[in-house]
């Protein structure tokens, strides 16, 4: 049994409360963004109230208090992930802006023609894009470890890509389609025994609200995510690079607060974190979140874990005695994500939309229906719309109940 | 609740998605479109022969929700034969029944089976579905190049 308080935890959200098309909202979206917390909502409130300036260049109070908590949230970050210094972590806008970054940064200061980058065939498309476009400017190969059946990477096919020439291997963490939770610190560890140049970037978007990150232990070079699926605001995201990349790296954007001396022939830049934080960043955002890892912190993180695990575990078996329904995503090491599609009683797959429209109008359900930023997966799969349920902590057996129902309805009505 | 969700999925409506009619690619075409929405991944390619301003001949394929594929398949049936003004006519009518108020009745009778998409009006999230083989037809006959997309 874990120790935690299912009832009181809903209560923390406030929109968990509310109605949808008169029946209590069933939230299972939670890999597209997660809810917010109270504390969360009156964190942001509070600055806007009451300390709110722009940053780190008033001499005025305000602008004090809004530079301490700014600069605070960056410390909650650091502790949060384990980084070992404070100017290891970069406000983004979140984790494609993150990998952009790097991309453009990194990449193109590093990375040459015939240089190769490897990826793999579950990326969300912000781990795709990125490297194409910077394979196209540098003339750099991208290679793709490819995915067995259950949505798993085939480590020895990894193994294989690795070579003289590899000079960054990008993957999720965690798919945002399958649930499959990636075996990273091989993936690094391999990755640095290929070459002390063959560097890693860890998308943890879906990684950060169910796992503990400990980046010295992994030993990754890059990590990031977004706010908003760590129950905080949208438009505030995180880099974490080692110092002396960070130090070595070219800025991403120019402008001010990212200078020491500017002239009109040239200028000087910052050391990081702030040569990378061009203009007024998100400010309020980076408060909210520093506020939704305090919420995180105050509860007991296997007990989440454990009850997650249990709803995976619950809604895998209901989903699974569906006549017709196909699991896609059936990783031995996954996430709470249950990724499906559904045949109707003559053999006919029932599109993805058709799905998600019904849930939402019959029994509340909120879930996603398409092709989920993955469409190279999809194509693996050979499907061209499924239906994701993505589920946080504080969801219960009750939302997997009436997803179940809803799912029983949609077959009655596809009959 | 069922009962709603039976006026959008009508029965004929079930019947056209699951087995869409014209559902083929053709040769003879001498117009074609390509429509595509990309949140929901509904894509379907129209294929059309235009002769005289006459839709002589008419066809699609893809893949989508039931509602998108349904709509293409009843309307491929309806503009088999019918003149291109004729068509853009019904387009109007069979837009103003699925967003604005019910058309009359003589307008209502123009549109045969398409009047089983009434049930759309009360999901507007669902109109860029019924209405994707319609724009779709629209930039065929106007010969743009362009893939259309019902979606802001």
């Amino acid at each position: 049994m874990y120790s935690f308080d299912l009832k009181k935890i809903r209560q923390d959200f406030p929109i968990l409360q509310q109605q949808i098309k008169a029946k209590p909202l069933v939230y299972l979206d939670n890999a597209a963004s997660t809810q917010k917390p109270k504390s969360v909502i009156e964190r942001l409130q509070h600055f806007y109230r009451c300390e709110y300036s722009n940053i780190h260049r008033g001499i005025h109070t305000l602008s004090e208090l809004a530079t301490e908590a700014f600069e605070h949230s960056r410390e909650k970050i650091q502790q949060f992930i384990n980084a070992k210094y404070f100017s290891e972590i970069i406000f983004v806008r979140g984790t494609t802006e993150a990998i952009n970054l790097v991309a453009q940064s990194y990449g193109l200061s590093q990375i040459k023609a015939g240089d190769e980058i490897i990826i793999s065939h579950m990326e969300h498309h912000a781990n795709i894009v990125p490297w194409q476009i910077l394979s196209a400017q540098t003339g750099a190969v991208l290679k793709v470890i490819p995915i067995n059946d259950a949505g798993e990477l085939i480590l020895e096919e990894y193994q294989r890509l690795l070579n003289v020439k590899t000079k960054l291997v990008a993957v999720c963490h965690i798919s945002n389609t399958l649930g499959t939770i990636n075996p990273i610190q091989k993936i690094i560890d391999y990755a640095h025994a290929n070459s002390a140049d063959t560097k890693v970037l860890i998308d943890g978007a879906q990684a950060v609200a169910h796992q503990k990150i400990d980046v010295q232990a992994l030993d990754c070079d890059f990590y990031v995510f977004s706010g908003h699926k760590l129950f905080g605001p949208t438009g505030i995201g995180v880099l974490y690079g080692k110092q002396a990349l960070l130090t070595a790296m070219p800025p991403y954007q120019a402008g001010g607060s990212m200078i020491t001396e500017v002239s009109l022939e040239k200028s000087s830049y910052r050391e990081p974190p702030y040569k990378f934080e061009a203009g007024t960043p998100h400010i309020a955002g980076a408060i909210g979140l520093a506020a939704s890892i305090d919420y995180l912190n105050q509860l007991d993180f296997a007990a989440l874990q454990a009850h997650e695990k249990a709803l995976l575990n619950y809604a895998t078996a209901q989903l699974q005695d569906i006549a017709g329904l196909r699991l896609i995503g059936t990783a031995t090491e996954k996430a709470a994500i249950l990724n499906f599609t559904l045949n109707d009683s003559r053999g006919v797959r029932i599109h993805g939309h058709d799905m998600s429209d019904v849930l939402n109008a019959e029994v509340g359900v909120a879930v996603r229906a398409g092709q989920h930023c993955t469409m190279p997966l999809m194509q693996r799969f050979n499907v061209d719309s499924t239906v994701r349920a993505s589920l946080a902590f504080y969801n219960s057996k009750e939302d997997i109940d009436a997803l179940i129902s809803g799912l029983h309805t949609l077959k009655q009505l596809f009959n | 609740m069922i009962s709603n969700l039976r006026e959008l999925y009508q029965e004929m409506i079930l019947d056209h998605g699951r087995c869409p009619r014209h559902f083929h690619t053709l040769p003879q075409a001498n117009r074609q479109a390509r429509g595509f929405n990309q949140l929901c991944g509904d894509s379907l390619t129209l294929y059309l022969q235009v002769e005289d301003q006459k839709i002589s001949a008419i066809s699609f394929k893809g893949s989508g929700c039931a509602i998108s594929i349904a709509s293409a398949s009843l309307m491929s049936e309806i503009l088999q034969g019918k003149t291109v003004s004729e068509a853009e006519a019904l387009f109007q009518i069979f837009h103003q029944l699925l967003t604005r108020e019910i058309p009359s009745p003589e307008k209502i009778e123009h549109l045969e089976k398409l009047a089983v998409f009434s049930g759309v009006r009360a999901y507007p999230v669902r109109v860029k579905c019924a209405t994707l083989a319609w724009h779709t037809l629209l930039a065929a006959l106007q010969q743009k190049n362009e893939i259309v997309s019902t979606e802001d």
